[in-house]
């Protein structure tokens, strides 16, 4: 084998190494569950009031209360059916920004969530 | 359907034995009959006359809830509806003070309609915020209970010399506030008031109280005082609401606020939980907790009496 074809050889099996490691990359981030949170709906207030997520997340809120629910954000983005006891509803934040919401049966329930890279 | 009614007031508030989970009214003056809201929506202005008129209150049904404390508001909505039947002078007509359903499902809606059916008086509704869950926000409560109502449902009517009027401050409601009334409404409020005589007594009802019984539980509405700044001018204004599932009630000037129980749960007293939700009291508890306070509000020339009873045999 001449030098240059060692080198040759080489570069194929680092080309093959490298591809390999990036189709293991791209299988793992397939595989990792996408980014989400939760927020509880109880006595009348969404427990975490504030959540701060990355974009792209997932938001579930359910309602543990006795008392029907809703989760309204105040700019018209997102707007879940009336959840009774138990019910979930989820939205994924694309973009980044401040997302004031609330629960458009009791005003007096407010959240945000807080969508930063 | 008024002959039976005694002219003597104070005869007719002795055998006021009232026992339903609203309360029951006591009017003097006016002529006319009891008529259903078309109709009394397009009758005209009749006042003065001395024979006394009752109507009674229910509110908060909720029919569809099913969970402690109550297994079954459909049944606690019938026994109710049985005590307004019983009632020894017979009311000229009920009015429901809104959260007829739980869910504004149609099978819920349709349920209370038919169960009022037996009484077989008229029945004015105003809606609650539990009545305004259709995907169409509130359309499918004002199709089967608002017809000839305007806006999100609100209307007006005159009985024997009484006006009554109907307002809605659970549509459009705002982040972070309470009920709200909204400017159209109030537009509205103040062109049906005008030109009618400052004697004449008004009832105004809604949902949520016009007053502010607790901010944080958002027991109250935002701009009820540019409605009863429109109401100042009259010499008799009761205010009836609901929402709270109990009894509450203040006299503020010529103003009379009151709230009655609900017909399904009872809601703490304010601040005495962690939040509204349903006071689960236990079973035989229950019925009492959907009344038990007698009021008799007297008012100058036209006095109204409240008398608040219970479920209880």
């Amino acid at each position: 084998m001449t030098p240059a074809m060692k080198i040759l050889t080489f570069q194929a099996s680092a080309l093959a190494v490298g591809t390999l490691m990036i189709a293991t990359v791209a299988d793992m981030a397939k595989a990792a569950p996408p980014p989400a949170a939760a927020v509880q709906i109880a006595n009348f207030t969404f427990k975490n009031p504030v959540v701060t997520v990355k974009p792209g997340t997932t938001v579930t809120w359910t309602n543990a209360d006795d008392i029907p629910h809703t989760v309204v954000s105040k700019d018209g983005l997102f707007r879940s059916k009336v959840l009774d006891s138990g019910d979930r509803f989820s939205f994924t934040f694309a973009k980044p920004g401040q997302f004031g919401y609330f629960c458009s049966i009791h005003p007096h329930m407010t959240g945000m969530v807080i969508v930063k890279a | 359907m008024t002959d039976d009614l005694d002219n003597d007031r104070r005869g007719f508030l002795k055998c006021m034995a009232w026992a339903g989970t609203g309360a029951l009214f006591a009017f003097d003056g006016g002529i006319g009959s009891s008529i259903g809201l078309d109709s009394a929506l397009a009758a005209p202005l009749k006042r003065a006359s001395a024979q006394p008129f009752t109507f009674a209150q229910i509110s908060d049904s909720h029919i569809g809830f099913n969970k402690p404390p109550n297994a079954d508001a459909r049944a606690t909505f019938r026994e109710a509806i049985a005590k307004v039947k019983a009632l020894p002078n017979r009311p000229d007509f009920v009015i429901h003070t809104g959260d007829v359903s739980q869910l504004s499902r149609d099978d819920q809606f349709d349920d209370a309609e038919q169960m009022l059916k037996e009484l077989g008086l008229p029945v004015f509704f105003v809606p609650g915020e539990h009545d305004m869950l259709d995907e169409n926000g509130g359309k499918a409560f004002l199709n089967r209970f608002g017809k000839g109502s305007k806006g999100a449902g609100w209307y007006s009517f005159d009985h024997r010399g009484v006006h009554f009027v109907a307002l809605v401050n659970v549509a459009d409601l705002k982040p972070g506030g309470m009920g709200n009334l909204g400017a159209e409404q109030i537009k509205w409020l103040g062109a049906d008031l005008a030109g009618r005589p400052s004697s004449q007594p008004i009832v105004v009802f809604a949902h949520i109280p016009l007053w502010t019984v607790y901010a944080d539980w958002g027991w109250g509405t935002d701009d009820s005082a540019q409605a009863l700044k429109l109401l100042a001018r009259f010499g008799s204004v009761t205010v009836l609401n609901g929402h709270i599932h109990q009894i509450t009630q203040k006299i503020e000037g010529r103003v009379a606020f009151h709230t009655a129980r609900s017909t399904a749960f009872p809601q703490p007293a304010p601040g005495t939980a962690p939040s509204p939700g349903p006071l689960k009291v236990p079973s035989e508890q229950l019925h009492s907790m959907l009344g038990i306070t007698d009021a008799l509000f007297v008012r100058g020339h036209d006095r109204i009496a409240l008398i608040d009873s219970t479920l209880t045999a």
